[in-house]
Parts: C-alpha cells; sequence; structure tokens
C-alpha cells in the first residue's frame, strides 16, 4: 500500500519536504512507518519521543493500522501564537 | 466558517485588527466579553527577535480550534466563542492569534478565554520559528 506523509516545521526540515509518498506492507502501525521514516532519514529521530502523528487529520496512536492512501502527519509540538509557554 | 452557532474558526495570513471578533460573539444576552490577543514579542529571554514565521496544517488546525469551542461549550456552556489564527510572517506587534468568548457573566468567560488559549497551544498544529536579529532562524519547540 501507498500513503502520503506530511511533515510540518521542524520534522519538514529533517525530511527536506513537505510531503513524501510511502510504500508500506499492509498492516503497517503509525508507529512502524514513523520508525521507517526514521531509517530513510535520520534527523527524524531527534523528534521520536515528542513527535504527535496524525492520521487523516485526527491525533492517532502508534498502534493504530494504516491503510492504502492514508495522509500521515509528522507533528513536532506545536508551539500556538502567544508567549512563552 | 460562521456555523449555526455562531461560531468561528480560522486560519488566514491577513492582519488581525484587535476587535475583529467582538461582533460575532456579542449577543444582547451576554454581560461580558473577554478577548485575548496574542502578540509578536521583540525577545526571547533578552534575546532580540526579529520577526516570527508561523506555518500551519490549515485542514486539521481549524477542526482542532472547533473542538476547542465544543470543550468549552461542554464545560462552561457557553456557546459563543470565536477565534482567528494567523499564519505567515509577522512582524514585532502583531497579533498572532485572537480569541474572543461571550458569556452572561464575566467569571466564567475569563476562565473559558484562558483555557482556550492553553488548549490552542497543546492541539492546534501551528508552528512559529523565530527570525532572531543574530541571523539565525529556529523552529520554537515545546519538549512534551
Amino acid at each position: 500500500m501507498r500513503i502520503i506523509v506530511k511533515c510540518f516545521a521542524g520534522c519538514k526540515d529533517a525530511v527536506g519536504a513537505t510531503s513524501v509518498s510511502v510504500e508500506l506492507p499492509a498492516g503497517t502501525t503509525v508507529g512502524e512507518a514513523f520508525a521507517g521514516l526514521i531509517e530513510s532519514y535520520p534527523a527524524l529521530g531527534g523528534y521520536d519521543r515528542s513527535v504527535m502523528l496524525a492520521v487523516n487529520r485526527q491525533y492517532a496512536d502508534r498502534q493504530a493500522v494504516l491503510e492504502d492512501g492514508d495522509e500521515l502527519a509528522c507533528i513536532p509540538p506545536v508551539s500556538g501564537g502567544a508567549g512563552p509557554q | 466558517m460562521k456555523d449555526g452557532n455562531e461560531r468561528v474558526y480560522k486560519i488566514t495570513t491577513d492582519r488581525i485588527e484587535p476587535d475583529a471578533l467582538f461582533g460575532w460573539s456579542l449577543k444582547p444576552h451576554h454581560g461580558a466579553v473577554v478577548t485575548f490577543a496574542g502578540t509578536v514579542r521583540d525577545n526571547t529571554d533578552g534575546r532580540r527577535t526579529l520577526r516570527l514565521e508561523y506555518e500551519t496544517y490549515a485542514e486539521m488546525a481549524e477542526a482542532k480550534m472547533r473542538e476547542v469551542g465544543v470543550e468549552i461549550r461542554d464545560k462552561w456552556g457557553i456557546e459563543d466563542v470565536a477565534m482567528i489564527h494567523r499564519v505567515g510572517t509577522l512582524e514585532i506587534g502583531e497579533i498572532s492569534i485572537l480569541i474572543s468568548v461571550a458569556a452572561p457573566h464575566r467569571k466564567n468567560a475569563f476562565e473559558a478565554c484562558s483555557y482556550a488559549i492553553d488548549r490552542v497551544k497543546q492541539i492546534v498544529p501551528v508552528w512559529k520559528k523565530e527570525i532572531w536579529a543574530d541571523g539565525k532562524r529556529e523552529w520554537v519547540e515545546r519538549q512534551s
């Protein structure tokens, strides 16, 4: 199956693109897909603990199983609109 | 963006005026409108900032802002929430986010508005990049 991966902010810089298309075996989970991305783009490794992952625009567990055509988004910790944390 | 309950949740590249949402939220039965404006600060811990660049996952961000509005309705029974988040390049002093909450009484309106900005910063996918005066450029990333 083939999915689209969308990358934002620091994840975009790590991958060097705003989106990439990835071929995966059927049954691949969100967590497995992200681990595969780290192999392809080692700079993503720094986000392994902090990144939130979304499937088709909903935050998803790493155990969730991907389906053909899904849009997986790599969402670094968001900084929002205003002021210090 | 306006839905049946008069709520507005919008990502924009246009300049945000401070009173942009006042009319969206205020109704005759209200006694309080609390508005929060987040603005671009000229420094972080003393390090000088020239400007900020905001990026968003727009298709998801508006849905997540709407979700914050639903949470506020469930917690306080407040229907009249509006928020606009600006993205793109923002100069010092410009408004990056405007949130307006209207309610019959001020206490709930203050609480709900404070909750709204906290939740936006947790779940709405918007990022900012510091363009420092020393020439460096860095994404601001909260460590979770």
